[in-house]
């Protein structure tokens, strides 16, 4: 339908924000077209998928909202190149129980599998592969984007509004369908193996060490306890089994928080309690274990709304990536200053990233290594952090990501994207969101 | 092969998440509805999850004047055989518009009631000669009991429950079987308009999931989607009238 609803339930993963939205939801892409107009010289529009994104990328306050979620059915698929074309509103979920019982899986996927292809293309994500298959973006053949100024387009890589478009946050138009490349799977089981690591020089030798032989690796870091714990880790490292079965997840199941816990439940002492605990447990394991592809891609995707554990106020990301040079000593100074603050998260990431870009203006990653962390929102205490982490980041020459960005300065996102001008240049008139009204004046 | 399936009014978005059910079991799919295109949109989609076939036919359900011989011409499609059929078509109508144009309310009643009882006596026919297969008709909680809000609707719906019913009775014997799944708030385009709070609404995905299942395993003629509206419409119908009528249901 292409009538438009105001609802207040639109928010963001970190749902820090909550205003007021036109929500407009189109069953069919031949609907499409009247949204971009509804948009063009009245309110703003923006397209938006799952709202997996923490901050502001997918809030356009008191303007429209266009809910591609409908817009998920599937094109075309060759199973004998695995290429797939569907509509932006399929989402990983989706498309992973369909294609992996015939062999198939993303060529690579974030830490959450409800997202949709869209908003993957739209943010350029990354994952655990990063350093040998780049982002989702070096798998994407074509893509389909509407714009409020001209015809509908297919656009290929090279050409300047695909990379606009790549990473560029839904403000180029709207992508009605994405033309992926998948990568054939022999198993939906990952042969994963975990070692413990005491210190981020350690954690650097591993990944080094790791490169050549594992086609998945990733970190947890415990950013909560400072002294002889500072940056002790779990580093695990994977490759896919080479025999079945190709068994999908499970649609559902999992538990659901079913309300906001009170805020005073996360505090640094639980906190840290958790990261020793978690420390442990994942000692004691095994060190080789073949896991299925649920909870190795996507641990938390097993606890439905885990936002609500942030209480009422809500929830900040911090991700940034910082260039090779001065990856190891700007990641210890970054910890060191988390840990002492006690603000710290669960469940902190820190991973390296390859060289392989798929050249959008806007896209996250750089050869180097990111750290990524939740932190519950406090305020201005929380903001302060943040600046303070901003200022390490800034001065190694690293950057933040927006997907996980609800509050970064217009300098900082402009001294680390250096090519904001160019999407600046291309973007589509009749689109805005709040992070694009911060950060691009 | 998969299982052979038709479901009549194939762009409502349960429709549509029941027949993607079947395709990613390797269905033969027939879907019919009014819009040629979005049809098309559906039959690639069906195809690209593993549907074995996806036939479309564009017809106007409600205007179609020989539902035997449009029956015929989807068996044709699956060689003269069928599983299962299911009818989703339908109209919600606009219940305070309809008491003063009484033309509206005719084709509320037509649309959900007349002509979709055409289209399942030409089922059950079909369904009675070879003698297996089931036939899903989609209804309404809103034919339980008559309420100001959506009256006309609700009558048009608690006929064709009746009338599915009885055909559930006249199969039984033959083998066959029929099953009128009456349906709750479920959260699609059709109620995009009413504003949507709490635990009552069910997903499209997972109404299909239960109908999939009650086609598998037709043992009741009479189905709530979800099962809990047993309960609510059982209270709802005990309601005394002269409390009942100072509610605004």
């Amino acid at each position: 339908m292409t009538r438009s609803t105001t609802r207040l339930d639109y928010t963001s993963w970190g749902r820090v924000v909550r205003v007021p939205h036109q929500v407009i939801s189109p069953g069919y892409r031949d609907e499409l077209p009247a949204c971009l107009h509804m948009g063009a010289g009245k309110a703003p529009l923006l397209a938006v998928g799952m709202r997996r994104s923490y901050g502001d990328s997918v809030i356009n306050t008191g303007n429209t909202l266009v809910d591609m979620t409908g817009l998920d059915r599937l094109i075309a698929f060759d199973a004998t190149t695995g290429r797939l074309r569907c509509e932006a509103g399929a989402t990983l979920d989706d498309i992973l129980r369909v294609m992996v019982p015939r062999g198939w899986f993303l060529p690579t996927t974030p830490g959450t599998r409800f997202v949709t292809l869209g908003g993957a293309v739209a943010n350029d994500v990354h994952g655990k592969n990063h350093h040998r298959a780049g982002s989702i973006g070096c798998a994407v053949n074509s893509l389909t984007l509407l714009r409020s100024d001209a015809p509908p387009q297919r656009l290929h890589p090279g050409e300047p509004l695909f990379h606009a478009t790549l990473g560029g946050l839904g403000l180029t138009g709207i992508i009605s369908d994405v033309d992926i490349t998948l990568i054939p799977i022999k198993s939906a089981f990952l042969d994963v193996e975990r070692i413990p690591y005491g210190n981020i020089e350690e954690f650097f030798s591993i990944a080094r060490e790791s490169m050549e032989g594992f086609e998945h690796t990733v970190s947890w870091i415990d950013c909560a306890n400072g002294g002889q714990a500072l940056g002790r880790g779990i580093f695990q490292r994977a490759n896919w089994c080479q025999d079945g079965p190709l068994t999908p997840h499970q649609s559902r199941g999992g538990l659901a928080i079913p309300f906001d816990l009170p805020t005073h439940m996360l505090n640094g002492t639980t906190i840290r309690l958790f990261n020793t605990l978690y420390n442990h447990l994942q000692q004691r394991g095994a060190h080789r274990q073949r896991t299925h592809y649920a909870p190795f891609f996507y641990p938390l995707d097993s606890l439905r709304n885990w936002n609500r554990m942030y209480g009422p106020a809500g929830l900040y990301q911090y991700q940034c990536v910082i260039p090779q040079p001065h990856a190891q000593e700007a990641i210890e100074a970054l910890v060191r200053v988390i840990a002492a603050s006690g603000a710290g998260s669960f469940l902190a990431v820190l991973k390296t990233f390859g060289a392989r870009s798929a050249g959008g203006y806007l896209s996250f990653p750089l050869e180097g290594a990111t750290l990524a962390l939740d932190f519950a929102n406090r305020g201005a205490e929380t903001l302060h952090l943040m600046s303070r982490l901003d200022r390490i980041v800034a001065e190694a020459g690293g950057r933040l990501y927006a997907a996980k960005d609800g509050r970064m300065p217009a300098a900082m996102f402009q001294s680390g994207y250096t090519d904001w001008n160019r999407l600046k240049n291309l973007k589509d008139p009749a689109t805005s969101s709040d992070f694009w009204r911060r950060v691009s004046y | 092969m998969g299982q052979k399936i038709i479901i009549l009014g194939a762009l409502s978005a349960i429709a549509e998440a029941t027949a993607r059910r079947y395709a990613s079991n390797g269905a033969q799919l027939v879907l019919v509805a009014r819009n040629a295109d979005r049809l098309e949109q559906l039959a690639q989609d069906m195809k690209a999850r593993g549907a074995a076939r996806c036939d479309t036919r564009t017809l106007d359900l409600a205007q179609e004047t020989d539902t035997t011989a449009a029956f015929g011409d989807m068996m044709v499609a699956l060689g003269g055989q069928v599983d299962a059929v299911f009818v989703f078509y339908g109209l919600l109508g606009d219940q305070r518009h309809e008491e003063h144009d009484i033309v509206a309310a005719a084709r509320t009643l037509r649309v959900n009631f007349s002509s979709a009882a055409e289209w399942c006596l030409a089922i059950a026919n079909q369904l009675e000669q070879q003698k297996k297969g089931v036939l899903v008709a989609v209804s309404s909680v809103a034919g339980d009991r008559g309420r100001q809000s959506n009256y006309i609707y609700g009558a048009a719906k608690a006929g064709l429950t009746v009338l599915v019913e009885g055909i559930a009775h006249r199969l039984a014997p033959k083998g066959a079987h029929a099953v009128v799944a009456k349906l709750g708030f479920v959260d699609t385009p059709m109620t995009a308009h009413i504003r949507k709070k709490g635990l009552l609404w069910a997903k499209p995905a997972d109404v299909a999931e239960k109908l999939v299942a009650i086609a598998q395993k037709p043992d009741m003629p009479v189905v709530y989607v979800p099962g809990f509206w047993r309960l609510i419409m059982a209270i709802v119908c005990n309601v005394p009238a002269r409390i009942f009528h100072k509610t605004k249901l």
